[in-house]
């Protein structure tokens, strides 16, 4: 699926599982508190009552005959005690023929809820809180009429016998309130100090559905929340994906060929900032690069047409008459010169393109750099004479691993230019000497120098000092091809120059 | 007619001026811009052939300075044929560009249309009377009968007939029909005079003393 591959749509699923879960957690959370919060005010409320019923347990009976105890069979006013409960009541227990608990056990402390506390068990209460007093001999002292029927009298055995387990003995040890739920009821019993245990108990509905309500008030909120909070992630994401989108957009459109394209950066600090500076400046340099490249060719191409026309005009000028012998060997001639510079400029160009790709071969030798430089010498010397330049050499013998044929190609080069760039009557100095384990030839001219803006392109394919120069055969690709020659021997080549004084190269190779 | 090539490759230089010389054009050569700037303003070309690459004073830079005195329609020769160099040399004043390598078919051609375009004339076909000279073919006709004429000849009557109805002085001939280098013997225009009259009809060519020729 490709929308589960989309990071946009990942982070965002992510972040919405984190969400939830943290959500899910401080829901619990809430929902936790507030059950122990509302069970926390019933159990006080179940323990305030079973101290209201201990009181009312020992406070003895008022004077007089009636006082507030109620003619049996009547019960008090407000809440029921004694009364038998209702049909369902186990009949061996509170069948119609026995009499009430105090009634029957005069032993017992009588029991008598005081008005005053009536209001304690209220019936009309949503709690309906119910009560048991039993005491030491297992025998009820007073017992509320509401308790819940059913399975109740099966927990109320149980729960009492674990009172009355350890109410044997002559020493009546105490055991800690028993608290006991069950279904809709929370129960809580404590034995008195003196054997008696009271049992209080009521019903929790009010305090589960308040729970229901709580749970449902938190699953809106929770959903709420979540539902903002994915809204606002996907807001975020989007933002933040933004950048990688126009990124994309750009890179798109230089892929398809637009290199001028750049990416927009906004914030630069940003980490999608950086990587966008780092996107900008490759395409930069790409599109550099395509730019040489493509003046380059052109460059070639412009090269190549000079001949080509020459070669053209020169044979249909020939061909639209008939013509001696010696004006078609003036054509031919002229064709000849035509393909000799096609040759050259086509071997230059492969040369360079070979040095470009790494594809050239060193045809490495140990030689004696003073002796290649003096074969220069002696090849251009004719040249020099023609242009009454003056050649002077100072080279000692100096032994260097290198392509002897190659290197010799720059010595001739540089002299060339020298000796063609110079004045009248200039001079060429040629000097090599080892200087810190390197090589370090100098060929310096008397010429009209090269201007100051011009020299970082002296090296440059096709840079010609002087634009016009197409007909001497000179592509300027010469300084080019013995930059690449040095630099494929591990050397420099730099060049000095100051106008209508002289120019100076210098050729730094390594000794082995 | 009269034309200036200039360029700076010899081979070129020296195939282009022959093959237009054979064209029947009076050819004047420069090798490099001092010279072709010098040519150009102080001869009436009939048209200039222009390198843009040259030695000194670059093709651009002659075009300019020329512009400012003088008209002569001018054919630059480009190495590069991109789009804002041909754009460049018509603004700059060029009247058409052929780009290297071109054929000299095409060369000849655009030369014509420039120097024709130069006379306000419209086609290659001019019909003077009984003569009809086509300018593309350079055939003459005569009542239409083709007429064999030199290319001395040729060019004396398509000169004439590009400026027919207009006084053409001696001087302006010799300009126009002999280049640098031919020794002007002021009876050679009058030997050509008189063959034409006698191949195209004495009334052709119309003496008006002490001004020149005409032809109505």
């Amino acid at each position: 699926m490709k929308i589960f591959k989309s990071i946009k749509w990942r982070l965002q699923i992510w972040y919405g599982i984190i969400l939830l879960v943290v959500l899910a957690g401080f829901g619990f959370t809430a929902y936790q508190m507030e059950r122990g919060r509302l069970f926390g005010q019933i159990d006080q409320e179940l323990h305030r009552r079973i101290g209201v019923l201990g009181n009312a347990l020992h406070r003895p009976p008022p004077r007089g005959e009636n006082g507030n105890r109620p003619p049996p069979g009547q019960p008090p006013r407000g809440q029921e005690f004694n009364a038998p409960p209702l049909d369902d009541q186990p009949p061996e227990r509170f069948s119609e023929d026995r009499p009430p608990a105090w009634q029957r056990n005069h032993l017992l402390p009588e029991f008598h809820l005081p008005a005053e506390d009536a209001h304690f068990f209220e019936t009309n209460d949503p709690h309906s809180f119910y009560f048991i007093i039993r005491a030491q001999n297992e025998q009820d002292i007073g017992r509320s009429t509401n308790q819940p029927a059913g399975q109740f009298f099966e927990i109320e055995n149980v729960l009492l016998k674990k009172f009355s387990g350890t109410s044997q003995g002559p020493e009546i040890s105490r055991p800690p309130p028993l608290a006991y739920s069950f279904g809709n009821y929370q129960n809580i019993a404590e034995r008195l100090p003196s054997g008696e245990v009271i049992w209080v108990g009521c019903s929790i509905v009010p305090e589960l559905e308040e729970l229901h309500r709580t749970a449902l008030n938190l699953v809106a909120v929770g959903g709420l929340i979540l539902l903002i909070g994915l809204a606002g992630g996907a807001w975020l994401v989007s933002r933040a994906m933004q950048p990688i989108g126009s990124i994309s957009a750009t890179a798109a459109k230089i892929a398809a060929g637009d290199l001028s394209q750049r990416i927009n950066v906004a914030e630069a600090e940003s980490e999608l900032g950086q990587l966008a500076a780092v996107l900008n400046s490759t395409f930069a340099r790409l599109e550099n690069a395509f730019a040489q490249q493509k003046q380059f060719a052109a460059d070639a191409a412009h090269e190549l047409r000079t001949p080509v026309a020459v070669m053209l005009t020169q044979t249909q000028a020939a061909l639209n008459r008939e013509r001696d012998a010696a004006s078609y060997r003036l054509t031919v001639e002229a064709c000849q010169r035509a393909a000799q510079r096609m040759r050259r400029l086509t071997e230059s160009l492969l040369v360079l393109a070979r040095f470009d790709a790494g594809q050239e071969v060193l045809n490495r030798l140990r030689f004696d750099f003073s002796k290649t430089i003096g074969d220069s010498v002696d090849l251009v010397q004719p040249l020099a004479e023609e242009r009454g330049v003056k050649i002077s050499i100072a080279a000692e013998p100096l032994e260097i691993t290198g392509d002897s044929e190659r290197l010799a190609q720059v010595v001739t080069n540089l002299l060339t230019n020298a000796i063609q760039y110079n004045q009248p009557k200039g001079e060429v100095r040629v000097k090599l000497e080892a200087q810190n384990g390197l090589a370090v030839l100098t060929v310096a001219d008397t010429g009209q120098g090269i201007a100051a803006e011009n020299l970082p392109r002296v090296f440059g394919r096709f840079f010609r000092a002087d634009q016009s120069r197409t007909g001497a055969g000179n592509a300027g690709l010469g300084l080019a091809i013995s930059k690449a020659i040095v630099e494929a021997h591990g050397g420099t080549i730099e060049v000095a120059s100051e106008i209508n004084s002289g120019t100076t190269f210098t050729v730094q190779l390594p000794k082995d | 007619m009269r034309i200036l090539v200039v360029e700076d490759e010899p081979d070129l230089l020296a195939s282009l001026a022959q093959a237009l010389r054979e064209e029947g054009y009076a050819v004047d050569t420069a090798d490099n811009g001092d010279d072709g700037l010098f040519n150009a303003e102080g001869t009436d070309y009939d048209a200039i052939v222009l390198d843009v690459m040259l030695p000194g004073i670059d093709g651009w830079e002659i075009l300019k300075r020329l512009r400012k005195t003088k008209k002569t329609p001018v054919l630059m020769l480009t190495a590069r044929d991109q789009t804002r160099d041909r754009v460049k040399g018509l603004d700059t004043g060029a009247d058409d560009y052929v780009v290297k390598p071109f054929d000299l078919e095409e060369v000849f051609a655009r030369l014509r249309a420039i120097i024709r375009r130069s006379a306000n004339q419209t086609t290659n076909l001019l019909e003077m009377g009984d003569v009809k000279i086509d300018t593309a073919a350079r055939h003459v006709f005569f009542k239409d009968k083709l007429v064999e004429l030199t290319a001395r000849e040729y060019a004396l009557v398509a000169f004439l007939a590009l400026h027919h109805g207009e006084v053409v002085t001696r001087t302006q001939l010799y300009e126009h029909l002999f280049d640098e280098n031919e020794s002007s013997l002021s009876n050679l225009l009058d030997v050509h005079v008189s063959n034409v009259r006698k191949k195209l009809g004495p009334e052709f060519i119309v003496t008006r003393r002490g001004h020149g020729y005409c032809i109505e």
